[in-house]
C-alpha cells in the first residue's frame, strides 16, 4: 500500500490561508443566529467585502456598505474614505452629512473623495487601501466598468490584508464579476418596526451573504441598525407573531 | 497686414506692421479708407485680452532677469534690475541681452534706464535724442511722458510748458494751483524727488532656490533630479528657521523664453523631501502635455511661497501623530492627482435649511476638526442619506389637499405609503431673501410597502400657491 506523504509545500499553504482567516479582527456578529453562525469569528475585516443593491434601493445599498465598516471598526473615530465616480453622484445623490450624522457616522471623520472614471476610482481606492492610518474605504464605482476585474480586487484585497484597511466596494446596479472578495452580499430596503403613530422606524435592511471565502453562503436576514449601539441586530419581526403563553396549558388541552 | 477694431461705429486701425506703416496708413484710419489705398490689405481683428496674455507671458518670461516685473500696458514692461545686474556685467549689457533675446523672437522693443519707474518708463517711450545724462534726458521729454489726462496735458502746452525742464523751473504750488496737484506729483516722481513704488506682477516669495545652466539642460530626468536637489537645499533652509513648506512652486524657465510652472501644496507643512518629490511626480503625470524641455532649461527655480511653524516634536514618530500624517500625506497625494475640489471634507454650517445644512471643503485646506451635533437617542434618522440636487418632482395624491401623501408616482413608479411621519415645517429664511418669503416646505418622512424610505415635500402652502408641487428630496436607508 502506498503511503501518502503529504507535500510540504501544499501544508504550508494551507497554513497559511487558514491563518490570514484568522489573524486580525473580525466583523463582529449581527445579533441574528443563522447569519451569525454562518460568519462569525470567520470574515475578517482588513479585506475586501462586496455590497450590491438594485438602483432602487441605491440608499440602503449605500447605508449598509458605511455602516457594515462602522459595525466592524466599533467605537472609535478612525477616518473613513469615500470613493465615488462622478456619475454615482449625479445619479443617486450627494451625500448628506447631517443624514449620515443621524445614523450614527460622524460626519468629521469622513474624506470624500470623487473620481472622473473607474480607473481614477479604483487607483484612488488602491491607494487609500494602503494607507494604514484608515480605518476603512468605501469605493462607489458606477454600473460595471470593464476595469474592475479579477485583477482589481485581488490587488485591493491584497492591499487591504496588508495594510489592515476594511474595503468596501458598493456595485449599485452592477452585475456581479468573479472576485477576489472575502464576502459578497446584497442589500435591499426592509419595512422597518413602525413608530408611535406609524411613523417609520429605524432602518431595516433584508441582506444576503450571496458568497463567502471558505465559508457558507446564501444566508438571508433582516438586520436593523442600532445607532445609539452602533451595531446591527437581528430586526424585530413585524408583529405577526403571537407572543407563547407562560404555561403551555392551552397547547396541549388533554392532558389539562 | 493691420488689427482692426470697431470704434464709434466705423472700423478703424489700432495699429499696422511696418510695412503697412511704410505704405501710409496709420493708426486711426478708417479701414474703408486703408483698403481703397492698399487693395490686399490684410485685417485682423484686434483681441485686447490676447494682447494683454502676450505681455503677462512675456513678464513671466523676464523673472529669469528680476524677480520685480510690473506691466506698463498696453506694450509695456517696467523691471526693477536693482541688484540684478551682475550677472550680466552692467545696466546697458543686461539691457542689450534682452534686445538681442526679444529680437530672436521677433519682438521689437525700444528701453531705457531710469533711477526711478516713472523716468524710465517715459524715457523708453518719448525719448528722441541723446543727452549728456539721465536728468537732462528727462528735463528734454515732451510734456506728455508725465501720463497726464489729455486736457491737462494740452492745457500746459497751451500754456507754454512743453517739455518736463520748462515745467520744473517754474514753482511747483503755482503749478499745482493751475493744473491739479496730479501734475505735480507727475514731475516730483518723475523726478526722483517722490517716491513711486513700484506694484511687481508676483510678489517675491520668502524662500527661493534656483540654478541657473550654462548649457541649457535638454532632458526632462536631469531637470527633476535637479529639483530634487534643489528641494533638498530648500529643507535645510526651512529647517534652520524651524518651520515647513504648506505650497511648493517650481518654475523651469526654457532657453526660448516659455516658463513652465508646476506646483504642490500639502495639507500640513512638511520638510520631506521624498514626499514633495513624489507629489511633484504626481503633478507631472496629470498633465496634459508632458513636459518639453525644447531645446533646454537654462534656469530651474523652486519658491516656497506658504512656510508654517513645524518643530521637530510634531515629527516625532508615536502612535497618534504617525496616523495623522500617514491619512495627510494619503490627501496632499489625491489632492494633488484629482484636483484639490476633489478631495474634501464636510463642515457643518448653522443652518435649518437641508441642502445647505453642511459645505463640502477641500481637505487640504480643512483645520481642526468641528464636532458635529449627536443626534437624540432612541429616534430614528430625521435626514436622508442621500440629497438630490435639484429635488424630484413626483405626482402625489392624498386624501385632502392639505394631508398627507397616500400613494406617489416617482420616475414611472407608483408608491404607496405604508408609514408617513410629517409634516415638519421648513421655512424660508425670509431674512436673506430681498424679493419676498420664499416658499414654505412641508417634508413628510415616508416609508412605501416594499420597505423603501423617501424624504418628500410639499413646495409651498396652500395659501401661499395654488399649486404646490411635491418633490421627493432624498433617500433615507
Amino acid at each position: 500500500m502506498n503511503t501518502i506523504v503529504p507535500d510540504s509545500r501544499l501544508w504550508a499553504s494551507a497554513a497559511q490561508l487558514v491563518s490570514a482567516a484568522g489573524e486580525g479582527a473580525c466583523i463582529p456578529c449581527f445579533g441574528t443566529e443563522r447569519l451569525d453562525r454562518a460568519v462569525a469569528e470567520r470574515l475578517p475585516r482588513a479585506a475586501l467585502h462586496e455590497v450590491f443593491a438594485d438602483s432602487e434601493d441605491s440608499s440602503s445599498g449605500a447605508a449598509f456598505a458605511v455602516l457594515l465598516a462602522v459595525h466592524a471598526l466599533g467605537p472609535g473615530e478612525a477616518p473613513i474614505l469615500w470613493v465615488r465616480e462622478a456619475r454615482s453622484a449625479q445619479a443617486l445623490g450627494r451625500l448628506h452629512a447631517t443624514g449620515l450624522n443621524d445614523l450614527g457616522i460622524a460626519p468629521g471623520r469622513l474624506i470624500h473623495v470623487e473620481a472622473d472614471d473607474a480607473t481614477a476610482t479604483l487607483r484612488a481606492a488602491a491607494d487609500a487601501a494602503r494607507c494604514t492610518s484608515l480605518g476603512a474605504v468605501v469605493i462607489e464605482p458606477w454600473g460595471n466598468p470593464p476595469v474592475l476585474d479579477l485583477t482589481a480586487t485581488r490587488r485591493l484585497m491584497l492591499a487591504a490584508q496588508a495594510s489592515g484597511v476594511m474595503a468596501v466596494l458598493l456595485r449599485v446596479a452592477g452585475q456581479p464579476v468573479p472576485s477576489a472578495a472575502m464576502s459578497r452580499w446584497r442589500v435591499a430596503a426592509a419595512p422597518s418596526t413602525a413608530l408611535e403613530a406609524d411613523a417609520p422606524g429605524h432602518p431595516a435592511f433584508d441582506v444576503c451573504l450571496l458568497r463567502q471565502r471558505g465559508g457558507i453562503a446564501g444566508i438571508e436576514a433582516r438586520l436593523e441598525w442600532k445607532r445609539d449601539e452602533g451595531k446591527f441586530r437581528e430586526a424585530p419581526l413585524s408583529g405577526a407573531v403571537l407572543p407563547l403563553a407562560a404555561d403551555r396549558t392551552a397547547a396541549h388541552p388533554s392532558t389539562a | 497686414m493691420v488689427f482692426v477694431e470697431s470704434v464709434k461705429g466705423a472700423m478703424r486701425i489700432i495699429a499696422c506692421c511696418q510695412t503697412a506703416a511704410a505704405l501710409g496708413l496709420a493708426s486711426g484710419t478708417t479701414l474703408a479708407d486703408a483698403r481703397a489705398r492698399v487693395p490686399d490689405l490684410e485685417a485682423i481683428d484686434h483681441a485686447p485680452h490676447a494682447d494683454h496674455d502676450w505681455l503677462e507671458a512675456l513678464a513671466d518670461g523676464c523673472g529669469r532677469y528680476t524677480p520685480s516685473v510690473a506691466l506698463d500696458p498696453p506694450d509695456g514692461l517696467v523691471l526693477d534690475i536693482a541688484g540684478c545686474t551682475h550677472g550680466f556685467g552692467g545696466e546697458r549689457e543686461l539691457g542689450a541681452e534682452i534686445e538681442s533675446q526679444l529680437a530672436r523672437r521677433g519682438i521689437a522693443v525700444r528701453w531705457a534706464c531710469g533711477d526711478t519707474p516713472d523716468a524710465a518708463r517715459a524715457l523708453a517711450r518719448f525719448q528722441t535724442a541723446a543727452a549728456p545724462d539721465e536728468d537732462a534726458a528727462i528735463r528734454r521729454l515732451p510734456v506728455i511722458a508725465l501720463g497726464l489726462d489729455d486736457e491737462d496735458t494740452v492745457a500746459l502746452s497751451r500754456a507754454g510748458l512743453k517739455t518736463i525742464g520748462d515745467i520744473a523751473c517754474r514753482p511747483l504750488a503755482m503749478i499745482a494751483a493751475r493744473f491739479g496737484a496730479d501734475a505735480v506729483t507727475g514731475i516730483r516722481r518723475i523726478l526722483g524727488e517722490e517716491e513711486s513704488p513700484l506694484t511687481p506682477r508676483v510678489v517675491t516669495p520668502p524662500l527661493r532656490v534656483e540654478r541657473r545652466f550654462a548649457e541649457p539642460v535638454a532632458r526632462t530626468e536631469y531637470a527633476l533630479e535637479v529639483l530634487g536637489e534643489l528641494a533638498a537645499e530648500a529643507v535645510v533652509v526651512l529647517e534652520e528657521t524651524g518651520e515647513g513648506g504648506r505650497r511648493f512652486e517650481a518654475r523651469f524657465f526654457r532657453s526660448d523664453g516659455l516658463v513652465q510652472r508646476l506646483a504642490v501644496e500639502t495639507g500640513q507643512p512638511s520638510r520631506d523631501v521624498k514626499a514633495i518629490l513624489r507629489l511633484f511626480r504626481e503633478r507631472i503625470d496629470s498633465l496634459s502635455d508632458p513636459i518639453d524641455p525644447g531645446f533646454g532649461f537654462d534656469l530651474i527655480r523652486l519658491d516656497v511661497p506658504i512656510a508654517e511653524p513645524l518643530d521637530a516634536s510634531q515629527l516625532k514618530l508615536e502612535g497618534g501623530a504617525v496616523a495623522e500624517i500617514e491619512v495627510a500625506a494619503l490627501i496632499d497625494r489625491l489632492s494633488t492627482r484629482l484636483g484639490r475640489g476633489r478631495v474634501r471634507r464636510f463642515v457643518p454650517r448653522d443652518t435649518h435649511i437641508p441642502e445647505q445644512a453642511e459645505l463640502l471643503l477641500p481637505a487640504v485646506e480643512a483645520g481642526k476638526p468641528v464636532p458635529w451635533p449627536k443626534p437624540e437617542a432612541g429616534e430614528p434618522p430625521l435626514r436622508p442619506i442621500h440629497l438630490f440636487d435639484p429635488p424630484q418632482p413626483i405626482q402625489v395624491t392624498s386624501e385632502v389637499p392639505d394631508g398627507p401623501p397616500l400613494q406617489f408616482r416617482w420616475r414611472r413608479t407608483l408608491h404607496e405609503v405604508a408609514r408617513m411621519e410629517g409634516p415638519e415645517r421648513i421655512a424660508p429664511e425670509w431674512w436673506r431673501r430681498r424679493e419676498g418669503k420664499g416658499l414654505t416646505r412641508d417634508y413628510y418622512r415616508i416609508e412605501d410597502v416594499r420597505g423603501r424610505r423617501f424624504w418628500i415635500f410639499r413646495h409651498g402652502l396652500y395659501d401661499e400657491v395654488e399649486q404646490p408641487g411635491w418633490y421627493v428630496h432624498g433617500l433615507f436607508a
